[in-house]
C-alpha cells in the first residue's frame, strides 16, 4: 500500500489529487451533453479562446482565471450570434472564432518578453502548481455547475432530445442553450490547470462517449462518466508521478484506453458482441 | 382531463395566417375554424404545407401574417394545451432515455420549472403506458424498440400531456396494422375527453372513412368539411393536378406517395 500512501506526503500531490479528481468528475457530467448535443468541436474551439483572455488577464496582472473565463464566454456567446443569423453554419462560426481567438493569444503572448506566462502550462497544464486557492475556485466553479445540471435536468433533457417538444413547452430554448454553453465555458476554464486547453476536449468527451455504450439512461451515463473521469484522473497523476510523464497527457490516454475497451466489449453496444450477435444470427438462419 | 374550467369558446380559429419555411412562402391566407373535439385529417400532396401548418400550431414557427386564436385566445396563451406526436424519422432512437422517461416528458409542461415529478405525475404516466399497452416496456430503452412500439411512446407522451389540441404527422406510415389500430381507437377516446385532433395522412381512404373533417391543403385551403364535400373531383384535382387520373370525368384516382426526404 505504500505507493499508494507516498504521492500524498507531498502538499503538492494532495492539492494536485484534489484538483484531478473535481476537474474529472465536472468535464465527465458536462461532457455527457457535449456528447449527445454533438457538441464536441465547440468544446475544442472555446478551450483554444480563452488564450487571449489568460494573456489579457497576464498583461493587466489581473487573475488568469477570470480573463479566461470572461475570454470562454465571449466566444461562446459570439459563435451562438454569428450562427444565429443563419448566414453561415454553426461549424463555421466556430472555426472562424477559434482559430482567431487562438491566433491572437498567441500574438500576445509572444508581445510578452519575461516569458514569465508559460505557455506549456496553459497548452498541457500544470496540475502539480495548483494552489490552495486555485482548488476553492475550482471547488465554487464546480458545485455551480454540477447544481445548475442537476437544477435543470429537465429542461436540458427536453432540449438535447426533443426541441420540438420544447418548443411545444414554450422552453426558452435559446437561453437554455446559452446556460450550457457557459456551463461548458466554466469547466473548460476549471480544467485549464490540469489537463490544459489542449487535451480538455478529450476529458469532455471520452468520459461520457464510454458511458454512452455502457448505459441506455442519462442520470446512469453521467455517474458513469463520472466515475471514469475521476478514475483516469487520479490513475494518471499517479502514474505520472512514478514514471514522470506529463500528467495531462496520461490522464487523458487512460480515458482513452478505457474508451477502446467499452468500444470493444461493451454490452450490446461493444463491436465483439454485435460482430458475436450477428455471427450467431447467421448461424440460426443457416440451420432453418 | 385535468382542465375543469376550460375558457370558453372552445375552437381552433385560423385566421388569415400565411406562414413562410426558410424564407420561402409556403402557406398563403388560410383561414378555418375547428369546433373543440373535433377530428380532422389534413391532406395534399407534398410541399403542400401540412407539416408547416404543425409546426406554427406548435409554435416552432412564427406567424408571418393572421393569427391563431385558441379558446378565443391567442396561441401560446396555454403552453400545455399542444401536444405533437413527431414523425419517427425526426426522432434520436439512440438517446439515452427510457420508455418510461420519454412518456414522463409529457408531464413537464405540468410541472414547470425546477420540480420533481409528483405522485400523481407517475400515476399518470403509468396510465398512459397502460392504455397504449406498453406498461412492461417501461423501462427499456426506446433505442430497442420496434416501429409500432416506438409510435406508441409517443402517443403515451401525448396522452399524459393531456393536450387540448393533438397533433399527429403521419402516424399511419410504416406502422403494424395492430398499432394503427391502436392509434385510431385513441382517436376515438380522445374525442370523447374532447380533444381535437389534427393528423396529417397521405392516406386519402382513411381520411375519408375514419375522420368526420377533412382538411385538403395545396399552399392554401382548397377544402375543409366532411369526406364527401372536400373530396370532388374538382378539388382532388386542384390540389393533386397532374398526379389525378380522372375516369368518366367523375372518380378521381391520385397518387400521392408518401413522405420524401426533405
Amino acid at each position: 500500500m505504500d505507493w499508494i500512501l507516498t504521492p500524498l506526503t507531498y502538499e503538492f500531490m494532495q492539492r494536485g489529487l484534489l484538483a484531478s479528481l473535481m476537474v474529472g468528475v465536472i468535464c465527465a457530467v458536462v461532457g455527457c451533453y457535449v456528447v449527445l448535443r454533438s457538441m464536441a468541436f465547440m468544446g475544442d474551439a472555446l478551450a483554444h479562446a480563452i488564450l487571449p483572455g489568460v494573456a489579457i488577464a497576464y498583461l493587466l496582472k489581473g487573475d488568469m482565471l477570470i480573463g479566461a473565463l470572461v475570454a470562454a464566454i465571449l466566444v461562446a456567446l459570439g459563435i451562438g450570434f454569428l450562427s444565429r443569423q443563419g448566414t453561415i453554419k454553426e461549424d463555421t462560426a466556430i472555426g472562424i472564432l477559434f482559430a482567431g481567438a487562438l491566433a491572437l493569444g498567441v500574438a500576445l503572448i509572444s508581445t510578452i518578453k519575461t516569458y514569465a506566462l508559460d505557455l506549456t502550462h496553459i497548452l498541457f497544464g500544470n496540475v502539480l502548481g495548483v494552489s490552495v486557492s486555485d482548488l476553492w475556485l475550482t471547488a465554487i466553479l464546480g458545485l455551480i455547475v454540477l447544481t445548475t445540471i442537476v437544477l435543470l435536468y429537465k429542461e436540458f433533457l427536453v432540449i438535447s432530445f426533443d426541441p420540438v417538444l420544447a418548443a411545444t413547452l414554450r422552453l426558452p430554448t435559446e437561453l437554455l442553450r446559452n446556460i450550457l454553453l457557459i456551463l461548458l465555458a466554466l469547466t473548460i476554464v476549471v480544467s485549464l490547470q490540469t489537463v490544459g486547453i489542449g487535451l480538455v476536449a478529450a476529458m469532455l468527451v471520452t468520459p461520457g462517449a464510454t458511458a454512452f455504450l455502457l448505459t441506455r439512461r442519462l442520470p446512469t451515463m453521467m455517474v458513469i462518466a463520472a466515475l471514469i473521469g475521476a478514475f483516469s484522473s487520479i490513475a494518471g497523476l499517479y502514474a505520472s508521478f512514478y514514471i514522470n510523464v506529463a500528467s495531462g497527457a496520461v490522464v487523458v490516454l487512460i480515458a482513452t484506453a478505457i474508451f477502446l475497451l467499452a468500444f470493444l466489449f461493451a454490452p450490446t453496444r461493444g463491436i465483439v458482441w454485435r460482430a458475436r450477435r450477428e455471427h450467431k444470427e447467421v448461424i440460426d438462419l443457416a440451420q432453418t | 382531463m385535468s382542465t375543469g374550467s376550460k375558457p370558453f369558446p372552445a375552437y381552433l380559429q385560423i385566421e388569415k395566417v400565411s406562414l413562410a419555411y426558410n424564407g420561402q412562402p409556403v402557406l398563403r391566407e388560410i383561414s378555418f375554424t375547428i369546433p373543440h373535439g373535433a377530428r380532422v385529417a389534413v391532406v395534399g400532396p407534398n410541399g403542400a404545407g401540412k407539416s408547416t401548418l404543425f409546426k406554427a400550431l406548435v409554435g416552432l414557427l412564427p406567424v408571418r401574417a393572421g393569427q391563431i386564436f385558441l379558446h378565443g385566445q391567442p396561441l401560446g396563451r396555454h403552453k400545455q394545451c399542444v401536444a405533437y406526436i413527431p414523425q419517427r424519422e425526426q426522432v434520436d432512437w439512440n438517446f439515452p432515455v427510457t420508455v418510461y422517461d420519454v412518456v414522463m416528458m409529457g408531464r413537464y409542461g405540468h410541472l414547470g420549472w425546477l420540480r420533481r415529478p409528483r405522485p400523481i405525475d407517475r400515476a399518470m404516466v403509468a396510465r398512459c403506458l397502460g392504455q397504449m399497452q406498453i406498461a412492461d416496456l417501461a423501462r427499456a430503452p426506446i433505442g430497442e424498440l420496434s416501429g409500432g412500439q416506438q409510435q406508441r411512446v409517443f402517443l403515451a407522451r401525448a396522452l399524459a400531456q393531456e393536450p387540448h389540441i393533438l397533433l399527429m404527422d403521419e402516424p399511419f406510415t410504416g406502422v403494424d396494422v395492430a398499432t394503427q389500430q391502436t392509434a385510431l381507437e385513441l382517436l376515438t377516446h380522445l374525442q370523447s375527453q374532447e380533444v381535437t385532433v389534427l393528423v396529417s395522412t397521405h392516406d386519402l381512404n382513411l381520411a375519408a372513412t375514419r375522420f368526420e373533417r377533412v382538411l385538403l391543403l395545396n399552399r392554401r385551403v382548397i377544402a375543409f368539411g366532411d369526406a364527401a364535400h372536400v373530396f370532388t373531383p374538382e378539388h382532388i384535382t386542384q390540389a393533386f393536378g397532374t398526379r389525378t387520373l380522372m375516369l368518366d370525368g367523375k372518380a378521381g384516382i391520385v397518387v400521392d406517395e408518401c413522405c420524401p426526404p426533405e
